[in-house]
């Protein structure tokens, strides 16, 4: 056996591709569950379905998907570009503190204005954050991949020390938290479950998704991912091109922030996001770096978020066999993508073309 | 066959390659003699590097037996296949850029691992067949000749009895192939038998004893090269007369004050590690002919097409496109001037790989053709109107109605990404190696194209490392070596000697010169 | 004397784990492939440590652990980037988080458990001599050998390297596993020696110093050696201004490797001359064979 690039890329594949590899995933989740001592079938059905089957749980996962879908959708664009941004978690981070510290300094500001200042302040904080690696490449040729990763520890440290110092709440019983937040600090809500920012992290996907296929600015974002020197001769700059995906992904990723710290956590403390930024990765790789493909893959990820909780309160299992399902996925997912571009061959059946020919 | 009584040295029976649909050999016999240089002539895509390749054993047939000295032979690896005597210097070098002379020899010979010893054994072979080459250079600061060198010196050092050369004058001057001729012709003279691969016909009548022909995969005449006229053997190479070009109509020309294209004292550094600068390169063209810069690969045609385009703008001045100063401008502002650019690759710099060849139409178009994008959106209609046209206009085959830029063939992309730029009638067209790697069909297709641009009014510049294409199409030639510019002079005064010594360095100022000694 | 003897041995100790990982991925990326996966072999080769020695009570079969660890995840790198052609960053990536989390899920019982340490000969841990050993015998191998010339040539050109008859894929999965072997070994020092004890995460990003120290020396294992323990002093300086009680806030000082990782890439990929000859030219490009 072995592998033959195709003449085209094939459409179906790249269709099929992620369907495989869910499939896949299923089964390898499975076996865990079975080497655990678990029932596989039941944990499947509590890790997949159930989650499905009632109204809060769906609203958890809309909850939960928005920040995958509007960080996804950032990474999406940038990893077309080839540009490997990696850091959204500390974006995400960076995010947060800027908006975060319109409630720690003015906790007594009420008005529809405070929100939009959150809001505002959060993309800023996240764009600051991730300009750094795109200035740093852009001008030291310095690799992206480990400047925007090694911000991550950087930001998470300085809101360690926030929360734990100068933004400690004082009626905090020194617990490491900022004051909570109330009002018009906090998105409002669509249904009983559901808040703004869900909305607006499927606009965002969509509005990215036509900006890719149906814009120039997108056709140059994937000719500089495809050839560097091709986008060169069509007058692209790839300098340009890295500024901009690294703002726009860190500019999400810091809605992101801002929108999970005014929503579901509600303050500032040591951890606001569990790992997002991380997981919109393969959130990104699974939506075929589209952002409306994105929109499924988000809902997926966040799946087997709620799936985790689901089980380790029902059947005891450790939730940290999220991370590993999302990991497993993240591989089968690029072992099948091989399949759009080559196809496998075997000796007979090429000594059959051969003979037929 | 001239030693009919003798054994052959190697003989390919029945050879048959496959790649998917394609059959790159199909039924190829060839029988090399000892000691004899034996042609091996064909167009581009007409099999030989396949064979070789095999013979070689960096690819296996599909089918057929090769036999060596008589003897069944399976060369399942270039080891093998160097085990039994067989060298080869391929037309893409297998060199390792930051690497040493020594170090690449000794990655093909087998033995114990002594760079010392080594490097002296390449300094004896070096000197006794006049091939000058420092064991410790690092080859990417090398010239491709220098390149070759080391090509050479890696076979002779394995005392082969069969030398393989694929195309090797393609990338050396007149005089650099003459010397190669005398090292060949000694080693043939020593016993060693030589598979000399080329479409140039000139050289093979000098230098080659007898000549395979091979078309589309089959092998269509065995001839003495000697015997036969240059044009017998292009209708066998080709299988019928080549196109001829039609006899040009002189442009009018001379009259008008400002040049379309000058290019005053430009300079440009190097880019990246192994790259070449530019030296103070003047230059003009004017509206109506065609200027030809000749020249070597690698001694500065990309850092010039780069400069001339935009890709890397220069000092504003440097460039004036009808008297207007665009050095500072980028290459969509010198489109926008009325400018056209082919660069010499034509796969990831003239179109992208796996894009549609709809939506390579926007690559150079997006700020010119309103038909393609407008208000910054795309208009993929638009785009697929007129990739239709080009194609139906340039006559370039395909499998299917959209297909990838990839899944063309290089002539039919070729045509495709020229036709791209000559619809928009451009004032200037500058265009890289406009018909490298080829088939001759479109290469006529494509030098009558430029000759007809020029003749419509417009100034064509040509960068090419094809004498015969040069000759063919320009009206001024000048040539480009080590990034500095000959200056340009009428085709019709200059000889293919002048040239040669030209692309050898001979304008080069002093400083270049003796760098060049060093 | 005594107390730049103490600090020094302190320097080495924090400085090891990030010298074997990153020698481990110059030799891979010498051959042109890019393995961001460092952290998950990392951390996967310490929990397989830890876990070892923690049931069997033999630190040395820990040791052997955390070594098979390792090379169980290269090799499934090696797997989806050198036979499935999948795309190496996104592979290094999806190691990095899948070793994050399994190494998290297998670690769970050992939480709060009291490790095996691994015993010192005369003074020092074995693991120490051990690395400065293998820069020699990296650099030796590398420069001195035809197996270390074929591994530069196949980094170099693997399309020249394959028309000269070698196998660019056997010789790139040989330097993919070495690199996983160096990177288990690296984590199982951690969990072993350096704090004998499982934390989730405990890697804390090492995984990704070591790569920006292996670009930092410009793929030469001398200069690795410089920068590792470089990067020693830097950390240990921050334990040091912490202990002095200078007021500076603790994150500040523990942010101290990070930035310095920022600074050390600035420095060098900015110096065109320091890295020109010795960056593999074929890093991260796939390999199809044409046969």
């Amino acid at each position: 056996m072995r592998l033959e690039k195709r003449p085209e890329r094939s459409a179906a594949m790249a269709l099929a591709s992620p369907f495989i590899a869910l499939a896949l995933t299923i089964v390898t989740a499975a076996i865990i569950f079975a080497l655990r001592g678990n029932n596989p079938l039941a944990a499947l059905y509590v890790y997949f379905i159930e989650p499905l089957t009632a109204l809060w749980s769906v609203e958890q996962l809309l909850v939960k998907a928005s920040p995958l879908i509007l960080i996804g959708a950032g990474l999406s664009v940038c990893y077309r570009a080839n540009v490997w941004n990696i850091g959204a978690e500390g974006q995400l981070t960076a995010g947060a503190i800027l908006a975060g510290a319109v409630p720690v300094f003015f906790p007594a500001w009420q008005s529809p204005l405070v929100l939009l200042v959150m809001v505002a302040l959060g993309v800023l904080g996240g764009m600051m954050w991730a300009a750094i690696p795109a200035f740093l490449r852009n001008r030291f040729s310095a690799n992206e991949i480990l400047t925007s990763l090694m911000l991550v520890y950087v930001v998470q440290l300085l809101l360690d020390y926030l929360v734990r110092g100068p933004w400690r709440d004082p009626q905090g019983f020194n617990f490491p938290k900022s004051v909570t937040f109330e009002g018009w600090q906090l998105l409002p809500y669509l249904t009983s479950g559901i808040h703004l920012g869900v909305l607006i992290a499927f606009i965002v996907a969509l509005v990215l998704g036509y900006v890719v296929s149906r814009t120039l600015k997108g056709y140059e974002i994937t000719v500089t991912g495809l050839s560097t020197r091709a986008a060169r001769f069509s007058g692209f700059s790839e300098k340009r091109t890295v500024m901009f995906c690294m703002l726009l992904s860190g500019g999400l990723a810091g809605l992101a922030g801002a929108f999970e710290i005014s929503s579901v956590v509600g303050q500032l403390q040591p951890q606001i996001s569990p790992g997002y930024g991380f997981a919109a990765i393969i959130v990104a790789f699974l939506g075929r770096l589209n952002p409306v493909g994105v929109i499924f893959a988000g809902l997926l990820l966040a799946l087997s978020y709620i799936g985790g909780e689901a089980v380790q309160t029902a059947l005891q299992i450790p939730d940290k066999i999220t991370r590993v399902i999302q990991g497993i996925l993240l591989f089968y997912i690029l072992a099948c993508d091989t399949l759009i571009t080559y196809r496998i061959v075997s000796p007979a059946s090429r000594a059959a073309a051969a003979a037929g020919a | 066959m001239t030693e009919a009584s003798a054994t052959p040295l190697l003989e390919a029976r029945n050879i048959v390659k496959v790649f998917g649909a394609l059959r790159a050999n199909d039924d190829v016999n060839l029988t090399i003699m000892p000691g004899e240089i034996h042609a091996f002539l064909g167009e581009n895509g007409a099999g030989k590097s396949t064979l070789v390749k095999m013979i070689y054993g960096a690819l296996q047939p599909t089918s057929g037996q090769f036999f060596w000295k008589g003897r069944h032979v399976i060369p399942a690896s270039p080891s093998v296949a160097r085990h039994l005597g067989i060298g080869m210097v391929f037309q893409h070098f297998s060199l390792f850029d930051s690497l040493t002379v020594a170090e690449n020899i000794a990655l093909a010979m087998p033995g114990p691992h002594d760079i010392a010893a080594l490097s002296d054994r390449i300094s004896k072979v070096s000197a006794s067949y006049g091939l000058p080459i420092s064991p410790t250079a690092i080859v990417g600061d090398l010239s491709v000749g220098e390149r070759q060198r080391i090509e050479i010196i890696r076979c002779l050092l394995q005392e082969p009895q069969l030398l393989i050369m694929d195309e090797p004058t393609s990338v050396l001057t007149p005089q650099e192939a003459d010397q190669l001729f005398v090292v060949l012709k000694r080693l043939a003279s020593e016993g060693c038998s030589v598979l000399y691969i080329s479409h140039r016909l000139e050289e093979v009548k000098a230098l080659c004893d007898t000549a395979t022909i091979l078309r589309h995969g089959k092998v269509v005449a065995h001839v003495d090269p000697r015997k036969e006229t240059a044009a017998s053997l292009a209708r066998l190479m080709v299988g019928g007369d080549i196109h001829a070009i039609k006899p040009r109509v002189s442009a009018a020309r001379g009259g008008e004050a400002t040049p379309r294209l000058e290019l005053r004292h430009l300079s440009l550094p190097a880019d990246g590690a192994f790259g070449v600068a530019l030296k103070d390169v003047s230059l003009s063209v004017a509206a109506g002919e065609v200027v030809a810069i000749a020249g070597v690969a690698g001694n500065g045609q990309g850092e010039f097409f780069d400069a001339v385009s935009g890709e890397r703008p220069v000092a504003a001045d440097m460039m004036l496109l009808d008297g207007v100063a665009l050095g500072q401008a980028s290459i969509t502002a010198r489109r926008k001037a009325g400018a056209a650019f082919v660069p010499e690759e034509r796969l990831g710099h003239g179109a992208v790989p796996t894009m549609t060849l709809s939506l390579n139409m926007i690559l150079s178009r997006h700020a010119v053709d309103p038909a393609l994008v407008s208000a910054g959106v795309l208009k993929p209609e638009g785009a697929r109107v007129a990739a239709e046209r080009i194609i139906k206009t340039f006559d370039v085959r395909k499998g299917k109605p959209d297909p990838e830029a990839r899944a063309l063939s290089g002539g039919n992309l070729q045509k495709y990404v020229v036709g791209r730029e000559l619809e928009l009638k451009p004032k200037l067209l500058v265009i890289n190696q406009p018909t490298w790697g080829v088939d001759a069909g479109a290469a006529a297709a494509i030098r009558q194209a430029l000759i007809d641009l020029a003749v419509s009014g417009s100034a064509v510049l040509v960068i090419s490392q094809d004498l015969d294409e040069i000759f063919e199409i320009a009206d001024r030639i000048a040539v480009i070596s080590r990034g500095q510019l000959s200056e340009a002079r009428p085709a019709q005064e200059m000889t293919r000697e002048e040239i040669g010594l030209l692309m050898a360095g001979a304008h080069e100022d002093r400083k270049g010169a003796a760098h060049h000694a060093a | 004397m005594e107390l730049l003897l103490t600090l020094l041995t302190i320097i080495m100790t924090a400085a090891t784990p990030l010298l074997l990982a990153a020698l481990g991925e110059m030799v891979t990326e010498r051959s042109g492939v890019l393995n961001l996966g460092v952290e998950g072999m990392m951390v996967m080769g310490a929990v397989a440590g830890f876990g070892a020695a923690f049931m069997t009570g033999n630190p040395w079969l820990g040791v052997l652990a955390s070594i098979v660890a390792g090379m169980a995840m290269s090799l499934l790198f090696g797997f989806l980037t050198l036979t499935l052609l999948a795309n190496q960053v996104a592979t290094g990536l999806a190691l990095t988080l899948l070793g994050l989390g399994l190494s998290a899920l297998m670690g769970e019982s050992f939480v709060g458990q009291p490790g095996v340490k691994l015993p010192s000969l005369a003074g020092v841990d074995p693991l120490v001599p051990f690395s400065l050993a293998m820069v020699a015998a990296t650099g030796w191998f590398l420069f001195r050998t035809k197996m270390g010339l074929i591994i530069r040539a196949v980094g170099n050109s693997h399309a020249s390297a394959h028309a000269l008859g070698y196998n660019v894929i056997a010789v790139r999965y040989l330097c993919v596993l070495f690199g996983g072997a160096m990177s288990g070994l690296a984590g199982g020092y951690l969990s072993l020696f350096y704090t004998p004890q499982w934390v989730e995460n405990m890697t804390a990003g090492r995984g990704w110093i070591a790569l920006a120290l292996v670009v930092f020396a410009s793929w030469l294992p001398l200069r690795i050696l410089a920068g590792a323990y470089l990067f020693g002093t830097i950390s240990i300086l921050s334990f040091v201004l912490q202990a002095q009680g200078l007021g500076i806030p603790s994150q500040f000082l523990s942010s101290l490797p990070y930035l310095g990782t920022i600074l050390a890439l600035v420095v060098i990929s900015g110096n065109k001359a320091l890295t020109r000859r010795n960056t593999p030219a074929s890093l991260g490009q796939p390999f199809v064979p044409d046969r």
